[in-house]
């Protein structure tokens, strides 16, 4: 009878890159609904456009790199990063703003550098970041969220949403009448709550809250923006429990972040930067703290590691958000920290057994060795 | 190094030694300034005009400088030049001279040169000298050229725009819009696409370079008759 030889450990876990990249696209389900409940179906269709972008642009360049091109197009990681930047991205922007940004995620950020598990920066928000410095005016144009518009305006549907992102849907850009030439375009959009409040000079908080729609008509810290930031808490919290991720890095960020604000909160005066759950629950915050900065290819490895590097990021994110001149922050912290986080690992490499810190042999040990060695 | 020939000192300029794309010298005004094809031709010009002056005299002078002051004579040497292309710039070319400003005087400091100078100049004939220069330097120009092109096209979507700084008044109308009004891709015209294209660019030449290599390793071994197998571990005498 011949035995089995298995060496431990003999438990394996069901998870495997696929299955984990699976879950995380799972888990942008809440926030993207509340995207689609607040701003119209632009979310949805820019998230399918760069899903189809990033498969067709990941297969060329596996196929260029002479790799085999189905192994790596199952491991979803093609498909979540074009999830994340298709979410990031304004809705309604023009379709060559989801191609663009997309190819170069994939091509530039992620399989230059070596492709899954070598980008030293997280490929989303390179192309975010690269979108965002390239076209401003584009990437800033944010819809205003459904209740806000002009009582003679409808949301647009989901035909009307993609001929506003396809103009060559449009029988009317044939005829020479270009939708976003006539401005009627201009009419959906609105500034967020983040660059509606840095526009407050010399009104308390509760009498800007007041008067500014998108705090009065919302319930903690501006219309529609806090759903979607609570959407993707609900899909953060999933993910937690699902162990996919561990808390450090989500924890560390939005305690960092709040701590900041409650700082410089300065009791609602007209100096005020924004309360902490103003800070927690607008922009990009809930969706940076449990998509982008939970990669586990460009954080920090180490469980004290992420702590710092969440933290360090939620202290970036309230810096540029304040003083910036930038409409949010999250990309911009994430890639600076991005950088940081090898020198984080070098610092808070665990101990290893048998060691006093780490890399280091104890005295003792030491001592131990060299009497053996005689 | 005295017996180069011409042929190999002119291959090494422009391909095999390529200051800007195998050397990786003067990266900071290649980066810097190339962004149209009127600033790249401008700076490349410049620097190919300093290399060729500087090379020609640090190779005058290569038997009467000892060791011990070579390297203050030679940036005494290319400073002088620069002096001299900087004072040719504003007589002749003042607004371009303006746009590149600070990256002319440093020409002085583009390690390209005093590499030159140290590494050829000093150990070669005159005439070898100066065709090592203009060689090099067009290498220098002919890459910051293509970058500034690529940049230009894809990020302004222009090219030849403002040529008049450089050729005259002949030159105001060569200016060719591509893609129509309005096409904008800032990441290329700011310091970063600078740093894409270059990579781009030396990619491109390690891929020409492995293609021919293969090529030629095709060409060159036909088996021999008879030839055995042979343990290749240490060297062979």
């Amino acid at each position: 009878m011949a035995l089995l030889k298995l060496t431990s450990p003999h438990a394996h876990s069901a998870q495997n890159t696929a299955r984990v990249m699976q879950l995380v696209i799972l888990a942008t389900i809440p926030g993207l609904f509340a995207l689609t409940l607040f701003f119209g179906w632009g979310s949805l269709i820019n998230v399918t456009l760069s899903c189809m972008v990033a498969v067709g642009s990941e297969a060329l360049v596996i196929r260029l790199r002479k790799r085999p091109i189905m192994f790596y197009l199952k491991d979803y990681s093609a498909i979540l990063t074009a999830v994340l930047l298709g979410i990031s991205l304004p809705p309604l922007a023009p379709w060559w703003i989801a191609v663009v940004g997309t190819s170069f995620a994939i091509i530039i950020a992620k399989n230059l550098y070596g492709g899954l598990g070598y980008n030293p920066f997280n490929p989303a928000m390179i192309g975010y970041v690269v979108l965002l410095i390239s076209f401003p005016v584009q990437m800033t144009a944010w819809p205003a969220p459904a209740e806000l518009y002009p009582s003679d305006m409808q949301v647009p549907g989901l035909w009307h949403s993609i001929q506003i992102v396809l103009p060559l849907l449009n029988p009317d850009t044939l005829s020479g009448v270009s939708e976003t030439a006539s401005g009627t375009i201009d009419a959906y959009t609105a500034a967020t709550p983040l660059d509606t409040f840095k526009q407050n000079t010399g009104l308390l908080v509760d009498q800007f809250y007041k008067k500014e729609l998108f705090f009065s008509q919302g319930t903690w810290a501006g219309l529609g923006w806090e759903w979607v930031n609570i959407g993707f808490l609900l899909g953060g919290l999933f993910l937690l429990y699902r162990k996919i991720f561990t808390w450090h890095a989500p924890l560390g960020m939005l305690l960092s972040l709040a701590l900041c604000s409650v700082i410089f909160y300065d009791s609602g005066s007209s100096s005020s930067l924004g309360s902490p759950l103003f800070h927690l629950l607008s922009g990009a915050t809930m969706f940076g703290a449990f998509f982008i900065i939970t990669d586990p290819v460009t954080s920090a490895t180490s469980n004290k590691g992420r702590l710092i590097y969440g933290a360090l990021i939620g202290v970036l994110i309230f810096i540029i958000r304040s003083w910036g001149s930038y409409p949010d922050a999250i990309a911009f912290a994430v890639l600076l920290m991005n950088f940081a986080a090898p020198l984080i690992d070098n610092y808070t490499m665990p101990r290893t057994y048998g060691y006093s810190k780490s890399g280091v042999k104890s005295n003792k040990k030491r001592k131990e060795d060299q009497s053996d060695a005689r | 190094m005295a017996d180069i020939s011409y042929k190999e000192i002119t291959t090494n300029g422009l391909w095999k030694n390529n200051p800007a794309l195998v050397q990786l010298l003067g990266l900071c005004p290649l980066l810097a300034v190339t962004g149209s094809v009127v600033n790249a031709l401008g700076l490349g010009l410049a620097t190919m005009l300093v290399l060729v002056g500087s090379n020609a005299a640090v190779s005058l002078i290569r038997k009467q400088v000892s060791d011990a002051v070579k390297i203050p004579a030679f940036v005494m040497i290319i400073a002088t030049f620069t002096t001299c292309t900087e004072l040719l710039m504003k007589a002749f070319t003042y607004e371009l001279y303006l746009i590149l400003g600070i990256f002319i005087p440093l020409i002085v400091t583009n390690c390209a040169i005093l590499g030159r100078a140290e590494a050829f100049a000093s150990k070669n004939t005159i005439a070898s000298s100066v065709l090592d220069g203009l060689m090099m330097g067009s290498g220098f120009a002919i890459v910051l050229l293509v970058i500034g092109a690529i940049r230009e096209i894809f990020g302004v979507g222009t090219i030849f725009a403002n040529m008049d700084l450089l050729f005259g008044p002949i030159a105001a109308n060569w200016n060719i819009n591509l893609f129509g009004e309005g096409y904008g891709f800032l990441i290329l015209v700011l310091p970063p696409g600078a740093f894409i294209v270059t990579g781009m660019l030396i990619a491109l030449k390690n891929l020409i370079d492995s293609k021919l290599a293969q090529l030629n390793a095709t060409k060159k071994e036909p088996l021999k008759k008879g030839a055995k197998r042979m343990r290749t571990t240490g060297t062979i005498a």
